[in-house]
């Protein structure tokens, strides 16, 4: 088990180098600059910014004082939003991301999984047609339509909610439910699909024969094996939801770290831009090496293979 | 089975989120109407709180709440001054030495007294090249200005000095009449010099001198609160040299980017004034809630600017030719519709500057131009884009304008997106053929519009290039008439015209909803919000939209 962790950890420290320097080279690649802006810059102001951030240096020694920094913890300065430290920045948003991805996981789940448990138990019925369209119509419906839809119905007609903003303890309402209804229709088909392949098994109908209630049988001898395809979705799934989406903080307005992840490539940020990449992929690499691990510790065939 | 063990415990986290979270005091535009706290939109987030460094309307306008400089831009009137942190002021014989007297009880809004010893180090660290300032170059008016920020004179020869305490001398480079009005720029105000050396470098960027708990300035209001990405909420300041005459307790200022996400603020009650409103939605508000949008002509100018070294575009006939091709008002009435002012010149309607009136839509004169510069009928015509930034207006107007060309002088034309960043950069390196662009007038004065188009200035990305437009603007620059030089400036205007590297379309508006509790919004050229003479009343009165934004 130790030889297999430390080999999975030796991958995972491979892959985030990787990131690094992929994200680092090619965002240097694109065109356009950090320090555009509308009025033009004299030459020697220009010169100042480029000194400071150290873009005048060659891209080397560039790239290895940043990952320098980077292995000390340092995520430098942001250069764009000039005085502020991308380690801040992140600080800030992340909890918001996150508060708002796990709602929206919970309402995903607390819809999703219900749905698909009775729609496979009620196979073939308006109890599993019904819900399966709605399910079919929640992954069609994007978020930039579902979004306004509800703000148009809770926030305006019925003045439930607020429209937009962080303020208010509901304030993550909206969000969580707009991004969590579409994941709800993920889950739902797959539990659903899940649960269907399980209760056609041996061990169902020996439970049953057994004189197992009908509840029991579904939500202890069939789940445990139905829910299999969600939890494997799930891992590599939790680290894109808590990590924040564009749309919809944009829709919402919400100072999460989505916004940071579209908005600092619009604005050639470099530093900021290297800083989201790299927290994306440890989060991704961490999930995927937690879920390894986990998997492995359940079932040694995985270890020695 | 562990992971469904996780799946609980994710889920009793959830419970928790919805009660923790959100910290920021929630506040709707009823209540903030009461508290006298005034809910805005500023657009974006600011790059900057250091004053000297601000380069954008969005910083401006915070800057105007925090700090104030030697004049104000008056309340009621766009082409004159009222007292700032100058009680009076007068100037010699031909306007080139400005001699202000300070306010008698001046201090910073942390207590400390404030002297004109503060001003004449601001300007002196404003032309320091280390601290990077892109608007350094305000400061060239001042007599060794421009020396001093190339290093080859000593700060005190700088034409910048404290006669005493509360006696400020400055000395231009030559007669400059319209001074006040150029003083009311943000490039001339004051920055504490005993708050910045004591938290850091004088030019280091990363200096915590604005930090929200650090801050200090000399403006109506000072800094409570500012959470990056939500909003920057400024409070009153009791040590304001007018305090007394201050109506609100305080500004709060989103930056929304999104004009859809504002608007639907504003209607939920969340906001006193937007930044601006969706296209879409213009005529509707113009015509069924005309008390709460807020229609007003501001300082700015659109047009495409054109890459004189492209080698159709190089003959002037041709710039020409596409310029009185365009049906300005067509594009007005039916792709912008917020009562825009078609544009016949560079600079928009400014009191006392006669405009020069060169294109209208003129499609004889545009084919024969076509025909002479040898594409009769556009027959050979290179093909060419239209270089935009990513944005549902320009995308719009640059469609119109293609269809007008295309059909007008049967020419084709592309058109081209480009991140904003990418999009600028594009236009530094002369990397397009034509491009649409927009400029507001830094301060009022029509040269803000023309001095940008001088040899290689840094505004002028064209490649145009006229010895005569150099003269004039060099002439109107040591003239001390304020008449006679803003006849020198109609005459540059003239040249750029006739050359047209530039081709106007129209002059801009503004267009903002405004919560029936607001009183006093300025309808201003400039645009600036005039945040000590700003007020809110409670409860606000009946308006069209009651329904909406009064409701809870």
């Amino acid at each position: 088990m130790l030889r297999f962790t430390l080999n999975r950890l030796a991958q995972s420290i491979v892959v985030i180098l990787v990131v690094f320097s992929l994200t680092f080279f090619m965002i240097r690649l694109a065109p356009g600059d950090p320090f555009a802006s509308p009025k033009a810059m004299p030459p020697d102001v220009r010169k100042v910014l480029v000194e400071r951030y150290g873009l005048d240096k060659p891209l080397a020694v560039q790239y290895f004082t940043t990952m320098g920094s980077y292995l000390k913890g340092d995520l430098l300065p942001s250069m764009s939003y000039q005085g502020m430290w991308n380690s801040k920045i992140i600080k800030d948003a992340f909890p918001i991301s996150l508060i708002i991805g796990l709602s929206a996981l919970g309402v995903a789940l607390g819809l999703g999984l219900p749905a698909g448990i009775i729609a496979a138990v009620r196979k073939n019925t308006w109890l599993d047609y019904g819900p399966m369209s709605l399910a079919l119509i929640g992954i069609c419906l994007p978020t930039f339509v579902m979004g306004p839809i509800l703000i148009a119905i809770f926030g305006l007609k019925w003045r439930l909610f607020n429209v937009a903003g962080w303020f208010e303890k509901t304030d993550w309402v909206l969000p969580a439910v707009t991004m969590g209804l579409i994941y709800a229709a993920y889950i739902a088909r797959m539990t659903r699909g899940g649960m269907l392949e399980v209760l056609n098994q041996d061990y169902i109908r020996t439970a049953r024969a057994k004189g197992v209630p009908g509840w029991r049988v579904v939500l202890v001898h069939a789940l445990r094996g139905g829910l299999l395809p969600v939890v494997a979705f799930l891992g590599p799934a939790l680290a894109g939801i808590t990590t924040g989406s564009f749309i919809i903080e944009k829709i919402f307005n919400l100072p999460g770290l989505g916004q940071h992840f579209v908005s600092s490539v619009f604005n050639r940020d470099y530093s900021l831009i290297l800083a989201t990449v790299v927290l994306y992929a440890v989060l991704l690499v961490a999930v995927n090496f937690l879920t390894d691990l986990l998997v492995a510790w359940i079932n040694p065939k995985v270890r020695l293979s | 089975m562990p992971p469904l063990r996780l799946l609980f415990l994710l889920c009793s986290v959830l419970a928790t989120a919805g009660l923790t979270g959100c910290g920021a005091d929630p506040i709707n535009a009823r209540e903030g109407a009461r508290e006298k706290i005034f809910l805005i939109n500023n657009k974006a987030e600011p790059r900057f709180l250091d004053l000297q460094r601000c380069n954008s309307v969005t910083e401006h306008h915070i800057m105007l709440s925090l700090y104030q400089g030697l004049v104000s831009e008056n309340r009621d009137s766009d082409k004159d001054v009222e007292p700032g942190m100058a009680e009076k002021w007068e100037a010699n014989a031909d306007k080139s030495v400005w001699t202000f007297h300070l306010q008698k009880n001046a201090k910073w809004s942390d207590g400390t007294p404030f002297t004109a010893h503060d001003f004449v180090w601001s300007y002196r660290r404003m032309l320091r090249k280390e601290l990077g300032a892109q608007y350094a170059e305000m400061l060239y008016l001042l007599k060794n200005g421009l020396p001093l920020y190339e290093g080859k004179v000593k700060e005190e020869e700088l034409g910048a000095r404290a006669l005493d305490d509360a006696t400020l001398e400055l000395t231009l480079v030559g007669p400059t009449p319209h001074f006040p009005l150029i003083a009311c720029h943000t490039s001339w105000w004051p920055v504490p010099r005993h708050v910045i050396e004591k938290h850091g470098g004088i030019y280091d960027v990363m200096n915590p001198w604005t930090d929200e708990d650090k801050l200090v300035g000399n403006g109506p209001f000072k800094l409570k609160r500012y959470l990056f990405r939500q909003y920057l909420q400024v409070e009153r300041n009791p040590h304001y040299w007018d305090a007394a005459n201050v109506k609100l307790d305080g500004v709060r200022f989103y930056s929304i980017d999104d004009d859809a996400v504002e608007e639907r603020l504003f209607r939920r009650g969340q906001l006193h004034a937007t930044y601006s409103t969706p296209l879409s939605r213009i005529p509707d508000y113009l015509k069924n809630h005309p008390d709460i949008v807020s229609n007003y002509t501001n300082c700015a100018s659109w047009y495409f600017r054109v890459n004189t070294t492209r080698t159709a575009l190089s003959d002037v006939r041709v710039r020409r030719a596409l310029a009185f091709a365009l049906d300005r008002k067509s594009i007005i009435d039916n792709v912008l519709r917020a009562r825009q002012q078609p544009a016949a010149g560079m600079v928009p309607p400014m009191a006392g500057y006669t405009q020069v009136k060169e294109f209208s839509f003129d499609l004889p004169q545009a084919k024969r131009l076509l025909a002479e510069a040898g594409f009769p009928e556009g027959k050979g015509f290179p093909k060419f884009n239209i270089l935009i930034s990513k944005n549902e207006a320009s995308r719009q107007i640059a469609e119109a304008v293609q269809a007008m060309w295309r059909q007008n002088l049967g020419i084709s034309v592309g058109v081209t997106q480009q991140d904003f960043s990418v999009y600028l950069t594009s236009q530094q390196k002369l990397d397009y053929d034509i491009c649409w662009a927009g400029w507001n007038a830094d301060y009022f004065d029509p040269a803000t519009f023309i001095d940008m188009w001088m040899t290689d200035g840094g505004n002028n990305e064209t490649g145009w290039s006229n010895k005569d437009f150099d003269q004039l603007l060099a002439d109107a620059k040591q003239c001390a008439d304020a008449q006679e030089r803003l006849a020198i400036l109609t005459k540059a205007e003239g040249i750029l015209m006739r050359d047209s590297p530039v081709l106007p379309l129209y002059f801009g508006t503004r267009t903002r909803l405004i919560h029936p509790a607001v009183k006093h919004w300025p309808q201003r050229l400039l645009d600036n919000p005039v945040w000590y003479h700003l007020d809110l009343v409670y409860p606000p009165p009946a308006s069209s939209m009651d329904a909406e934004l009064n409701r809870n």
